[in-house]
């Protein structure tokens, strides 16, 4: 390595931090302004993404000695940008912090597994153009679909018949029957089913929501986390359960019901750990992951020297060693983020997923339709839940569940079904803000008629003496 | 548009936000508090491959004395190959211990520093253009390299150990364990140290060595007695005639003396064990075993490198007899010089306990800071009162008892001694002494066991002496 290089790795550690903190600053301001001035944020954003994106593979280049990684990060830019501006065209009033943050943990997720494993990273690649594609669809047909409210069993027998077929056909990895194969592609359902089980509860619970509603749902609801939890699949089980509970709790506006829920699932965790013997060790490696260091702690140690040795600003790409760490591309990759790329860019990483989260509640409590209300809500607690399991696990702050980080960690079905929830919510945002239009000119029309009562009122006696004073009151309102 | 709320406004998407947020930034915190405070520890675990990565990319750092003596260093022979060389040999076998075949000593205590490198930028780049690996981080002790060799030629021949520390900061100026070894040659000695079962020589008898306190104990003894008999100690008096019995134990002074009439003052100084199992039987048991408690007995010091645990059975169903053997140190009671040398930097430090430590700091090589330790406090084991009177105590012990070869120096040395029995053979036993000068101001604290020679003060002592007057002079 020449001095040049040697400069240029040791600081690239320092403007990639910069660069991914600047960004995450952008996206809480954005929160502040109103939404006519969230522009200048927005593309301050763009600015950084592309910039953060630019840098990281600069860095690769460098370490790898391999320019060619500079064409892999070409078809990534393209896409990302030809994305961004096709989605602003075909949809001018979508979000765009969503849009942005999604463009960004994409990028990260690009650079991570680029760094872990370049096969898998272009088989991601493929996944996304093919999932960011299909996105540019969903909005229109959420917004002009309205049969959606009214399909509420065949999410439910769908969701169920997916993760039944999976509990009794399905190939077992790593010691949890996942996923199956169709035409040599393998799905693994339960992400699908993520989506359809929030449009289940949601549809069901939106007009009624009395005891007999809540009462099937929890039914269902358990036919789903059972199958899971049989599956092995106890991540995503202790999504859907958490994500019922919630949303039957905004739905009832009953807090008797988080209660309930809570001590049903507490029980049932109960149980599940005195029957399952795969939540034992689960739970044993979490408590005392160092006494069981050579089988079921490994992972999780390993998780934790990477976290540790990474320090404030990271190793630098590829001078760390996260590959110790097995499936580190799929349930550890916070882990490999935070060794090569600093606890900085890892506690950012976190924020900006608060911060997508922070917005999809922006949007469901802005809807009137109880509906779309729950759905947003719905696939916010799913996504952000989901994180909370990853990240969490993956450092010993709960026991580990092994579910992937959305967006990040490689994995087609996990991606697909996340790029498919947040356009499904810029759907949502966007019959928002018709709603909002609709009453505008509601509002509108009903103070011109107003006005026109009462100058009619007034002018009746006084014959027109005062002048326009009134409109111009109005119009500041 | 604020004129007219939104119906569906919900107070429980509010609070379900606000609660993923509260859990993230816990999270957060948790993340960042855990993976700063536990980089060391986890770097040094042997399943962590990051290691192996430090290795090969940093030349293991220096490790000096205080003084800047180099105490191992790595260097390259002629075919490349790298190797540790300790220049001192045997003499700082045990403290600065060995970095092949595992780690002991300052090379395990400070492997992560040594491993490290914080060699500046510029440097860096002119070391990775001749191919050369980056220096690691230089290791700062306080270990005094003159104090370290008279300590270890004082012990000579003989099984045991000694520790020297600064009662008002905890520096540990010197430590030796005998018997010793060449760190050089730990790899070919290995395999017949492994062979050997019952070889100690690796064992550090300053730190882990057990040993049975004798006549030492009778501080922990006299403390106690202070403690419940504040106004009235002075008062103590016993007539000693050489043995006592309780039940079907018996005792007698060191070589069957007979003190005859003893106060509490004389008690200590001429170390009576008849005058001391008198006193013992007085004693309050589960205030005992409380104080015993608040020296350190029975748990893990506060220290950073290994060490064993003290261990010591007071409590309310101790019998008599076993009361007797208690209080003058026999019986079952074991102690680690280094638990004895903190009691007795506690009483020259007037009740509070300096944490003892060996690292004084880290140096990168061009000799810019890394890291400094600064001395810490553990807390007070006794009051202030409680110190003074041990401490005049232990004067006494020079002036008019068994440290007398202490006696009429250029300071005034304070201390006790011990003469601690062991095994079934009667007459064999230990010599011990653990004390400091200037009694009026304490600057060094001395603590020395030799196994099987005899008597403390015939053998102990003479060695303290040649320690104060070294530093002293």
């Amino acid at each position: 390595m020449s001095q040049l290089e040697i400069y240029i790795s040791e600081f690239s550690r320092y403007v990639i931090a910069l660069l991914i903190v600047l960004y995450t600053c952008e996206s809480f301001a954005v929160f502040c302004h109103a939404q006519e001035n969230r522009k200048g944020g927005y593309v301050r954003q763009s600015f950084l993404m592309f910039a953060f994106h630019f840098s990281c593979f600069v860095t690769i280049c460098f370490e790898t000695e391999d320019i060619n990684y500079l064409f892999f990060y070409a078809f990534q830019q393209i896409m990302l940008y030809a994305f961004t501006v096709l989605y602003r065209m075909l949809y001018p009033r979508s979000n765009r912090l969503v849009s942005n943050n999604m463009c960004m943990l994409l990028s990260i997720g690009f650079v991570i597994l680029t760094r872990l494993d370049m096969a898998k990273a272009i088989k991601q690649f493929i996944i996304v153009a093919g999932s960011l594609a299909i996105a540019l669809a969903i909005p229109f047909f959420v917004h002009k679909f309205t049969l959606l409210k009214r399909m509420k069993w065949i999410y439910g027998l769908v969701g169920v018949a997916a993760l039944g077929i999976v509990m009794i056909l399905g190939q077992t990895t790593y010691g949890s029957k996942l996923s199956y194969s169709v035409a040599g592609i393998t799905f693994q359902p339960s992400e699908f089913v993520k989506i359809l089980f929030v449009f289940y509860i949601a549809s069901s619970l939106y007009e009624e929501s009395g005891f007999f509603e809540v009462f099937t749902t929890a039914v269902v609801a358990a036919v789903h986390v059972i199958s899971l939890v049989i599956s092995k699949d106890l991540g995503s089980a202790l999504i859907f359960f958490i994500v019922y509970v919630l949303m039957v709790f905004v739905a009832t506006r009953n807090f008797w019901y988080v209660l309930a829920g809570s001590v049903g699932g507490c029980g049932a965790a109960y149980v599940a750990y005195q029957v399952f013997r795969h939540v034992q060790v689960r739970v044993q490696a979490w408590r005392d992951p160092w006494s069981v260091i050579d089988s079921d702690g490994f992972q999780i140690t390993q998780s934790l020297f990477a976290i540790s040795s990474g320090g404030w600003f990271g190793l630098g790409l590829y001078k760390g060693t996260p590959r110790s760490i097995p499936f580190v591309e799929t349930d550890f990759i916070f882990s490999a983020i935070a060794e090569e790329l600093g606890i900085v860019a890892a506690i950012c990483l976190i924020l900006i997923c608060i911060s997508t989260f922070l917005m999809c509640m922006d949007i469901a409590s802005g809807m009137r339709d109880r509906f779309y209300q729950l759905i947003a809500f719905g696939l916010g607690v799913t996504y952000i839940f989901q994180v909370f399991l990853t990240v969490g696990g993956g450092t010993k702050f709960i026991p580990l569940t092994g579910v992937t980080l959305p967006l990040i960690s490689y994995g087609g079905s996990s991606v697909l079904t996340t790029i498919l929830m947040f356009a499904i919510v810029q759907g949502l945002h966007i019959i928002r803000q018709d709603e909002e239009e609709a009453l505008k000119i509601a509002l509108k029309k009903k103070r011109l008629h107003n006005q026109r009562m009462k100058r009619q009122a007034k002018e009746g006696p006084r014959q027109r003496s005062y002048p326009a004073g009134d409109e111009i009151e109005d119009e500041e309102e | 548009m604020k004129t007219k709320k939104n119906k569906n406004k919900s107070k429980e998407i509010r609070i379900v936000t606000w609660g993923f947020v509260l859990l993230f930034l816990g999270l957060s915190g948790y993340i960042t508090y855990y993976s700063a405070t536990h980089k060391q520890e986890l770097i040094n675990n042997s399943y962590n491959g990051r290691q192996q990565m430090l290795i090969a990319q940093n030349r293991r750092g220096r490790i000096l004395s205080a003084g800047g003596e180099v105490l191992a260093q790595t260097v390259e022979d002629d075919g490349g190959n790298e190797k540790r060389e300790y220049p001192y040999g045997n003499l700082f076998s045990h403290v600065v211990g060995y970095a092949t075949n595992g780690r002991m000593g300052v090379e395990a205590l400070a492997n992560y520093y040594l491993i490290n490198s914080n060699v500046p930028l510029s440097q860096k780049a002119g070391l990775e253009l001749a191919g050369e690996k980056y220096p690691g981080d230089d290791v700062y002790t306080t270990l005094d390299v003159n104090l370290q060799q008279v300590a270890s030629t004082a012990l000579g021949v003989y099984q045991g150990a000694i520790l020297v520390t600064q009662p008002d900061t905890g520096k540990i100026l010197a430590m030796v364990s005998k018997p010793d070894f060449d760190p050089q040659q730990i790899s070919a000695m290995w395999d017949e140290l492994i062979a050997d079962k019952d070889s100690s020589i690796l064992l550090n008898r300053a730190t882990q060595g057990l040993y049975p306190p004798g006549s030492t104990f009778k501080i922990m003894t006299a403390l106690e007695y202070i403690k419940e008999n504040p106004d009235s100690f002075q008062n103590y008096s016993y007539n000693c005639s050489g043995a006592l019995t309780r039940g079907q134990d018996r005792i007698q002074c060191y070589h069957g003396t007979v003190h005859g009439g003893v106060n509490f003052t004389t008690s200590f100084a001429k170390s009576c064990n008849t005058s001391f199992a008198n006193m013992g039987f007085t004693l309050d048991r589960d205030a005992f075993a409380d104080t015993l408690e608040g020296l350190l007995f029975n748990q893990e010091l506060p220290v950073s490198f290994n060490s064993s645990i003290s261990r010591v059975d007071v409590s309310a169903e101790t019998a008599d007899s076993d009361m007797m053997q208690i209080s003058i140190g026999q019986g079952t009671t074991s102690i680690t010089p280094l638990l004895l040398n903190m009691i007795t930097c506690a009483i020259a430090n007037e009740g509070i306990l300096m944490k003892p430590y060996v690292v004084d700091r880290v140096e990168n090589s061009a000799g810019s800071s890394v890291k400094a330790f600064s001395p810490s406090s553990y807390g007070k084991l006794m009051e202030p009162q409680e110190a003074q009177i041990l401490s005049s105590l232990m004067t006494d012990v020079v002036e008019q008892g068994t440290a007398s070869r202490l006696k009429g120096l250029s300071y005034t040395a304070a201390g006790k001694t011990g003469s601690a029995e062991y095994g079934t053979v009667k007459g064999d036993s230990h010599a011990w002494f653990t004390g400091f000068a200037p009694a009026e101001d304490p600057q060094i604290c001395v603590t020395i066991i030799i196994e099987g020679a005899g008597a403390g003060g015939d053998y102990a002592v003479p060695i303290a002496k040649r320690i104060f007057d070294a530093y002293f002079q």
